[in-house]
């Protein structure tokens, strides 16, 4: 017999610290797999964000830098400006990226920086305790929003890759998700292209997969998982959202 | 004929495994209980695995080893 599954080299042996039923594992995964299939895993530098993933540095098996909180872009712009031989990707939160480092990501996708972003949304804070984000659904509770969130007072979800649809810089921009086994190899599609245009000097790749978040959201891990379903896949629909790899630049 | 080995030490029960399994043959141990304090998943009837990996694809955290 031969091992058709088993634990990606560009993984560490260290546990994973996230809670049970955390989809946070199930990406590392997909991203460690899609840099062993590339043989990238000496060339890679990854930057950690704030948030939950901020120990990304334990668990994959290449260089890191752990940024300030929503900085990742712009050290990843540093890191790969001063060395273009490396891959350089980021993995980022929603309430990393989508809040406190906005400006950074938008500017980065402007710049056409050649560099991968992993973004994590999961519509709420996370490692502090499940606080409202931007991107939590209108009438969701959170510990911040008791009643729902309420767009009247604290405005509407922002949606990133349609936002950055409209950045002409923006080289590719896929929204995929993890809630099934099929959703799961889609994803890794996703992010193999995305770390493969960056080989090849393309530009700017983002792509968004819609996680959960057990603990926070008060659900089971399993119940989670139909939640995407239920109610954040309506709000955040699935698909490429810019792909400009196939026209000439 | 296929074979799925279990870090039970590392598992943390979420059971993510179990839902996928289009066999049903993976549960939560009910007698054991690993260094985490959670009970880890076990294939109760390996002779039905298909090998098909779904467990190990839905598993967050890399508890599972498919050989087939």
């Amino acid at each position: 017999m031969a091992v058709v599954f088993s634990k990606p080299h560009s993984l560490t042996d260290k546990s994973l610290h996230y809670c049970p039923g955390c989809t946070h594992g199930i990406i590392h995964r997909l991203v460690a797999e899609v840099i062993d299939e590339l043989e990238i895993e000496g060339d890679t530098i990854g930057v950690a964000s704030v948030g939950c993933s901020v120990m990304a540095y334990d668990y994959f098996n290449v260089d890191f830098v752990q940024a300030a909180h929503g900085r990742a872009p712009a050290v990843a712009t540093g890191v790969k400006r001063s060395d273009p031989s490396k891959i350089v990707f980021t993995y980022q939160g929603d309430g990393d990226l989508a809040a406190i480092g906005t400006a950074e990501t938008v500017h980065a996708a402007a710049r056409r920086e050649n560099i991968t972003i992993i973004f994590i949304n999961n519509a709420i804070y996370g490692m502090t305790g499940g606080q409202m984000a931007p991107t939590t659904l209108p009438g969701m509770v959170t510990q911040t929003s008791p009643y729902g969130r309420d767009v009247e007072a604290v405005g509407f979800p922002i949606k990133i890759c349609e936002l950055l649809s409209n950045i002409e810089g923006a080289t590719y921009l896929e929204r995929v998700t993890v809630n099934n086994v099929a959703n799961v190899k889609k994803a890794k599609r996703a992010i193999k292209k995305a770390f493969q245009n960056q080989v090849e000097g393309k530009g700017f790749s983002l792509i968004e997969v819609v996680s959960t978040c057990p603990t926070n959201w008060g659900l089971s891990p399993q119940k989670s998982l139909e939640f995407i379903e239920t109610d954040m896949l309506p709000a955040y629909p699935l698909g490429v959202y810019k792909d400009i790899t196939g026209e000439e630049k | 004929m296929a074979k799925v080995t279990f870090k039970t030490d590392i598992c943390k029960g979420c059971a993510l495994c179990v839902d996928a399994c289009p066999k049903n043959i993976i549960e939560l141990s009910k007698t054991e209980l690993n260094v985490k304090g959670h009970h880890p998943a076990v294939c109760i009837d390996m002779d039905a695995c298909i090998g098909c990996a779904a467990c190990a694809t839905m598993c967050p955290d890399c508890v599972i080893t498919v050989e087939r």
